[in-house]
């Protein structure tokens, strides 16, 4: 039963909110349409002209670099200017890096598109652009995650089974290194993601079996991060010719641009103060509302405009997301108003506020839980049973 | 040779490596997308009507299209408020078109929700997914025949591009063409037809206007060993396409059967042949579920005779699908629960588990279809 979740309203009521939950989906599925299959148009056509744009840019300043094209007198200036394109080619591709994986990856790998029927824009095909293959990301993410939200045991994304969030996980020294290797994920992210379906307790320990799985997740993923590598590294690079290490370099900051950008949303998402974990027991005979109520308390968004909320992949509407997993992300901007309400008018915390604070207090819980000790703080709302 | 294309493809390989997780074709798509290799599509290059509810598109398909047959069809898709729909049109253009462009003629259909979309709001210049032309409602290439075509309403389109291959060859066998229409301003290419009658010898072509110079429908005019006689003489040295309405066929391949000519005749259909349906056949309650842990529920009320994939439509889903006639298979889904009926054969399927064409079964009382589940194809990924 729905008991063991930390609210005290009737399983009625929680039914009835689960209702309304399903009517806010029910209605904005219907209504989607033509405007929303223009959108998800334009965003990829965007993102890979900028994608490809950033790239020959980068080459003309790498080479402008190289040769100073005017000649002696002026090489100075064409120096500069080849720096400036370099550094602007670079930003390009970062942030079209960032629309690849977030706004447009992520949501079409969850299904968020699948209504158009389009054979490309499907979750079933769709690949993206970092070193985790799609496949294992949408185990991994889609169903482990999304379906075990913040259930400790269960959920693989609490901490990436790495690091200490909760003072439910018993404290160990090696926790006391976790500010070192939270800023190494931070740097390395899409590579932490990459080999987070990985089970390296299975792989050392495991039967034979499980280790033959275990080894060909590793195969899967040194093939996409093989591809990826040559493409960023060698290939690209190589057009440039004498200009290979500006290129190379250019495109490694483009992939660390990515890669601290979708860390820091993707912390936002789960780990701020105010965030609910959960027992085992919550998902016993746990019914839709329960599974709603569950995400609601389990999640965190990030306060922000519009252009932020496209640049964060709309994973600032962690809540909404939650709920609705295979919502388009563009339509979150318009639910989140609704469910806001509806937490209010049942007493229920909406966990919302700008970047500087959820990603404060999610650094701040992992610098303090390297030490032993620490209290969690969850969200205070009238609904909400006393800690 | 075979050195060269691996080495072509090696080079391919590479240059799509550039490109990875997608191919180098995604990015010249954005440049123009008829330059792209990963996919098939065509652009409206223009319009026009050839009846009050019928036209022709001029289609442009991309560089890796392959040339069609005078008579075969191809898949089109159009997407309508943000889904895409497909359905199969025959090309009504000569392959030996010089400009690289075929046309599709379309009629409205009472209910059709794609022909209607064709016909009144497609855009030129916009971009169709296309597929690769198909059928075998061809003519030999090079052994001679005396055709005898008999067509109604746009069941003229797959003729129509045969006679323009003879035209625009020169090489015109000796053709009768039985042609039926309501009046002679619903004719779809009707001047076209008559010019053609005139200018070449060895093209006889005979209008049948059914319902001409009346209002109310009559059967006098309609398909008859008569007027077969009248019309064709020798129809009995002649090798028979017909194409149109499924009435129109079923006389055509009875008679011609009788006759023991069954084998002179080819048959191209735009619908599945349909059984008789019962009168007093009742359909049911559908419920449409996706399996899985997100399952949902779909409830929706259907006749006997409409298709589950048309009912499914209706109720706001959009299964996937590809031809509507039965033959392809994309639409196969299990039935849970229930009883469903082919319409083609009458046959009644009630065993759970059984894959179901749901585009040409309609419900035979209450039942469950299973559709597609997003869960199970991620784990069938995996």
């Amino acid at each position: 039963m729905t008991n063991a979740l930390p609210v005290e309203l009737d399983p009625a009521v929680i039914e009835q909110l689960g209702r309304e939950l399903d009517e806010i989906y029910d209605s904005t599925i219907a209504d989607l349409g033509e405007r929303d299959e223009r959108y998800i148009r334009r965003l990829i056509r965007t993102q890979r002209s900028l994608a490809l744009g950033s790239r020959v840019v980068m080459l003309a300043g790498a080479s402008l670099r190289k040769r100073g094209v005017f000649g002696s007198k002026v090489g100075v200036r064409g120096n500069r200017a080849g720096t400036a394109l370099l550094g602007l080619g670079t930003a390009g591709l970062g942030l079209a890096k960032v629309l690849e994986n977030m706004e447009i990856g992520h949501n079409v790998m969850h299904g968020q598109w699948d209504w158009m029927k389009d054979p490309e824009i499907n979750s079933t095909v769709w690949e993206w652009d970092t070193v985790c293959s799609a496949d294992h990301w949408k185990h991994g993410h889609n169903i482990v995650h999304h379906t075990w939200t913040n259930v400790i045991g269960m959920d693989r994304d609490i901490g990436y089974e790495i690091m200490r969030t909760t003072s439910a996980t018993p404290w160990n020294p090696v926790y006391l290194a976790q500010p070192i290797y939270n800023t190494l994920l931070m740097l390395l992210f899409e590579w932490g993601v990459g080999v987070h379906e990985v089970d390296f307790e299975k792989l050392a320990g495991g039967t034979t079996e499980e280790k033959a799985e275990q080894v060909e997740l590793f195969q899967g993923f040194f093939r996409k991060a093989g591809r990826q590598l040559a493409k960023d590294y060698v290939l690209w690079p190589s057009l440039a010719g004498p200009g290979f290490v500006d290129v190379a370099a250019a495109d490694a900051v483009a992939n660390l641009i990515r890669n601290i950008w979708s860390y820091m949303i993707i912390f936002c998402g789960h780990f701020p103060d105010g965030v609910h974990l959960f027992g085992k027991e919550v998902v016993e005979d746990e019914t839709r509302a329960g599974w709603y109520i569950r995400q609601l308390l389990g999640s965190a968004n990030i306060a922000g405009g519009p252009r932020f909320h496209v640049l964060a992949g709309n994973l600032s509407h962690q809540i909404e997301h939650h709920l609705f997993p295979d919502m388009p992300s563009s339509r979150y901007q318009q639910v989140a108003p609704r469910v806001r309400a509806l937490c209010v008018r049942y007493g229920l915390p909406y966990n919302s506020a700008p970047l500087r604070r959820q990603f404060g207090t999610t650094t701040r819980k992992i610098w303090r839980y390297a030490l032993p000790g620490g209290k969690d703080t969850v969200s205070e709302a009238p609904a909400l049973r006393a800690a | 040779m075979s050195v060269v294309s691996t080495a072509r493809a090696r080079v391919t390989d590479v240059v799509n490596l550039f490109a990875t997780p997608l191919k180098a074709s995604h990015y010249v798509e954005l440049v123009n997308p008829l330059w792209s290799s990963h996919k098939l599509q065509a652009r409206v290059e223009a319009v026009w009507d050839e009846t009050k509810d019928s036209r022709t598109i001029t289609l442009r398909p991309s560089r890796n299209w392959r040339r069609h047959r005078a008579g075969q069809h191809v898949r089109l898709g159009v997407p309508i408020d943000g889904r895409r729909f497909t359905r199969t049109y025959s090309i009504s253009s000569s392959p030996e078109r010089r400009d690289g462009c075929i046309t599709i003629t379309v009629k409205v259909l009472d209910g059709g929700r794609m022909s209607g979309h064709l016909v009144r709001n497609l855009d030129v210049g916009s971009y169709l997914p296309i597929g690769l032309p198909q059928g075998d409602f061809i003519v030999p290439e090079s052994t001679p025949v005396r055709p005898l075509f008999i067509t109604a309403g746009s069941g003229v389109t797959p003729v129509m591009s045969m006679l323009r291959t003879w035209d625009i060859v020169g090489n015109m066998p000796d053709v009768v063409h039985l042609h039926y229409a309501p009046h002679r301003y619903d004719v779809i290419f009707g001047s076209e037809l008559e010019k053609l009658g005139t200018t070449r010898h060895r093209y006889r072509y005979e209008p049948v206007l059914t319902r001409d110079g009346a209002d109310t429908p009559s059967t006098d005019h309609h398909f008859s060993g008569a007027q077969l006689d009248e019309l064709c003489p020798d129809w009995r040295q002649r090798e028979v396409w017909a194409c149109g309405p499924q009435s129109l066929l079923e006389s055509v391949e009875e008679h011609f059967a009788t006759a023991g000519r069954a084998r002179a005749v080819h048959i191209e259909r735009f619908r599945a042949p349909m059984a008789e349906i019962p009168d007093d056949a009742a359909g049911g309650n559908v419920t449409f579920t996706t399996a899985g842990t997100d399952g949902t529920a779909v409830a929706a009320l259907a006749n006997a005779t409409t298709p589950l994939l048309r009912v499914a439509e209706d109720a706001g889903l959009n299964p996937a699908h590809g031809c509507r006639m039965g033959i392809c298979h994309t639409c196969d889904v299990p039935i849970v629960a229930g009883r469903v009926r082919d319409l083609r054969t009458g046959e009644l399927i009630d065993e759970p588990g059984r894959a179901v064409q749901i585009c040409i079964s309609g419900a035979a009382g209450d039942c469950e279809i299973e559709l597609a589940s997003r869960l199970e194809q991620k784990e069938l990924q995996r």
